[in-house]
């Protein structure tokens, strides 16, 4: 791409891939420990009237590097009848399909991945990826409770693809492009009858769209309620519930992780993603400036997350079923209906 | 001719065969899932032998016995007044409430009878430790239909119950406070201004879970329909306390049958709801925190003076006979019968607690239910492990 120039000009290829890699790393693990502490340790013990951790550093801000000490200090424990490998491999398999979701995640004119003309379809494609290490998971644990929460959740995420999918294509649609930094610009040079001042934000004109991709992430993300795969009252953690430190950290890792990229997703989409109304989105402070915008609206996305989560009981897995096939699907292809006749009219 | 009829029957055979091969083949082999001893869902060490076909139970078999820590024979061994020190320990989350009925059932042996205040007192502890109990149930129920926040909103509030029961009585789990003829103590200084205070307290925090949790339409659409126990069958399993009630059966053994408590002279009301379903059995209970809150307002300001406790010898020997008292206890109907032969200690005690019974149909509840439904019954029918192992 043309504008990578300032910042990253003189640069070798090597050395802007190893920045992107570093970048890449930071973007996913700091943004979902940030996460961590402020919504599960913080704003969720504010809503139960708790304090959350106090001790570890101010405000008990050092309390994830606690957690994370601890969970590298317990034994790896395999079942005895696991398929070792595919035991082994699961939660990889799991995190790989988060890493693979922030690579199309642009932070500023310059400060992307990957500048992929099929942006978001390879972000929903490499998304079902963790389906498999869910699934692997299940089936490897040799544990009932496991197979049952993997099976869960394979239907679970199979089924919640399709209206995620449905709802991206009413804003690809109104953008005319797959190229995740193509729909910032879009809403970035959009106007609002005829007001520029403030973009076009998807979300004023795609709001059923943002809905149905709101709670379809949710039932991506397995968060309440749509938790069913990990059901704690029922099957213990799922397809969890045989995993012991390093590798539960990494399925703990890759579920916040993932709650951020995707929220990061839902910013590009609907919310504007990095740009700031009054500033030339071609400036290069923009490329300082844009991923601290993104992180201040997945911290808003996530809140909303753990919100629902922290808020409401779980669907059974009929109920979710039917929510998703009776109801989202067909709210989604309406809306990319409408967004087609209307693209078309105006 | 022959020939071809033969090549057609054996096509049929083979077809009949490789039919017969599928359908072995689609035909699951059912899987039995051990819920417990050791599981979130079970309060303790309930084991619950679910046979399933996918996730469909086709049976499922609760196994006690875990904890049974065999009361009924140590209490043989013990003086009357050593007993509810083991007794307070079976349904551990409203404890005072388990040493009434036993205490009723030596008193009446005795022929010996509380004074007024005393009477009034245990009344008031009693109703408060149903509320202590039903609070947690409240928060437990969101907890097992997977709402994480009602659980220790329910915490919070019950802990001002539980300092209530402590100032009064030196005991927040275990008060061991209920004597043969009265009470151990008088109430402290300031104790009915501060009660008072956490009753309103409590009812506010029942207009907070009608809104949290009842009022939430995924916690209807999981309760509602959901464990439906007609009448006729859960009078017949033995079922008491809440679980009956939501079915629409009008029994109440504080109303109906009352001893030594002073229910009688209250105003207030048996709450009954005609579904029978989960929903229903939350729904009752509810309004009985309630009901216990202004009952206890009403108690606090007709607290009559005068002693707490009668006159009874300083060793306590009952004398010979047996006796059966029942309460209507947090959990349900909760019965002594204690026979004495005249010495320091009892004969036999043997204890009919409410769990034990309101677990016993469980089998016939949870037959073709889903996995998920198994947890939402077990929770509204709300048993304490403790209760049912004894």
């Amino acid at each position: 791409m043309m504008s990578a120039s300032l910042l990253l000009a003189e640069l070798s290829y090597w050395q802007q891939t190893s920045i992107r890699v570093g970048a890449g790393l930071a973007a996913v693990l700091l943004v979902a420990g940030t996460l961590v502490y402020l919504h599960l340790f913080k704003l969720v013990s504010f809503m139960q009237s708790r304090l959350g951790p106090m001790e570890a550093g101010p405000f008990g801000s050092l309390q994830l590097l606690a957690e994370v000490g601890k969970f590298l200090q317990k034994e790896d424990i395999f079942p005895r009848k696991a398929d070792r490998f595919v035991f082994a491999a699961a939660p990889f398999v799991v995190l790989m399909s988060t890493f693979l979701l922030v690579v199309v995640v642009p932070g500023g004119p310059d400060a992307w991945f990957v500048d992929s003309e099929l942006g978001i379809y390879l972000a929903m494609a490499v998304s079902s990826v963790s389906v498999i290490g869910i699934l692997m998971a299940g089936w490897g644990s040799a544990s009932k409770y496991s197979l049952l929460g993997g099976l869960r959740a394979t239907g679970q995420l199979i089924a919640y693809e399709l209206p995620l999918i449905l709802a991206v294509l009413g804003v690809v649609i109104q953008a005319e492009t797959m190229n995740m930094q193509g729909i910032v610009m879009a809403q970035a040079e959009g106007e609002i009858f005829g007001f520029g001042g403030i973009g076009n934000p998807y979300l004023l004109t795609q709001f059923v769209a943002f809905g149905v991709f709101l709670i379809a992430m949710q039932a991506e993300l397995t968060q309440t309620p749509f938790d069913m795969p990990i059901a704690e009252s029922e099957l213990v953690t799922g397809y969890m519930t045989e995993y012991s430190g390093m590798r539960f950290l990494l399925f703990f890792i890759g579920e916040f992780a993932t709650a951020g990229v995707f929220s990061a997703i839902a910013a590009v989409l609907f919310l504007g993603g990095w740009y700031i109304p009054g500033i030339d989105p071609a400036d290069n402070l923009m490329n300082i400036l844009g991923p601290l915008v993104m992180v201040g609206k997945i911290v808003v996305l996530t809140f909303l997350i753990f919100w629902f989560r922290f808020t409401f009981p779980r669907f059974r897995e009929d109920q979710l079923q039917r929510l998703a096939w009776k109801f989202l699907i067909p709210i989604a292809l309406t809306n990319i209906v409408v967004t087609g006749i209307l693209k078309v009219a105006f | 001719m022959t020939a071809i009829s033969d090549r057609e029957q054996l096509a049929y055979l083979a077809a009949q065969a490789a039919d017969a091969r599928v359908n072995v083949e689609l035909e699951s082999e059912g899987m039995t899932l051990n819920i417990g001893p050791q599981h979130p869902a079970t309060h303790g060490t309930l084991r619950i032998v679910a046979k399933l076909d996918g996730e469909q139970v086709l049976s499922a078999d609760p196994v006690m016995g875990y904890m049974h820590r065999g009361y009924e024979k140590l209490a043989e061994v013990r003086t009357y007044p050593q007993v509810t020190t083991l007794i307070n320990r079976i349904d551990w989350v409203g404890s005072f409430a388990n040493e009434v009925p036993f205490i009723l059932a030596a008193e009446k042996l005795m022929d010996v009878e509380a004074p007024p205040r005393a009477q009034w007192i245990r009344t008031i502890l009693f109703e408060m430790s149903r509320i202590a109990n039903i609070t947690l149930f409240l928060g437990d129920m969101g907890l097992q239909v997977g709402a994480v926040t009602p659980a220790f909103f329910a915490f919070r509030d019950r802990e001002h119950v539980l300092n209530q029961i402590e100032a009064a009585t030196g005991g927040r789990f275990h008060p061991n406070f209920d004597r043969i003829g009265g009470l151990k103590d008088d109430l402290p200084a300031g104790w009915i201004t501060e009660t008072r205070r956490v009753m309103k307290k409590m009812r506010s925090f029942c207009d907070e879970m009608e809104q949290l949790v009842q009022g939430n339409e995924i916690f209807e659409a999981r309760t509602r329909g959901i464990g439906v126990i007609p009448a006729d069958v859960g009078l017949s399993y033995g079922l008491s306390g809440a679980n009956i009630r939501a079915s629409g059966v009008d029994w109440d053994v504080r109303r109906d049958n009352p001893c030594g408590m002073v229910h009688n002279e209250l105003d207030w009301k048996v709450w009954t709801h005609p579904d029978g379903d989960s929903f229903a059995r939350f729904w009752v209970r509810l309004q009985e925190v309630r009901e216990s809150t202004k009952m206890v307002d009403q108690m606090l300001d007709g607290l009559p003076s005068g002693p707490i406790m009668a006159k009874v010898p300083r060793i306590i020997k009952v004398p010979a006979g047996e006796a059966y008292v029942e309460t209507e206890n947090p959990l349900g109907v909760m019965g002594y019968y204690v026979v004495s032969k005249g010495d320091l200690t009892p004969f036999r005690v043997k204890i009919r607690s409410a769990s034990f019974n309101n677990i016993s149909i469980a089998p016939w509840l949870l037959k073709g239910v889903y996995v998920p439904d198994i947890v939402t019954i077990l929770g509204s029918l709300y048993f304490i492990l403790g209760d049912i192992d004894r």
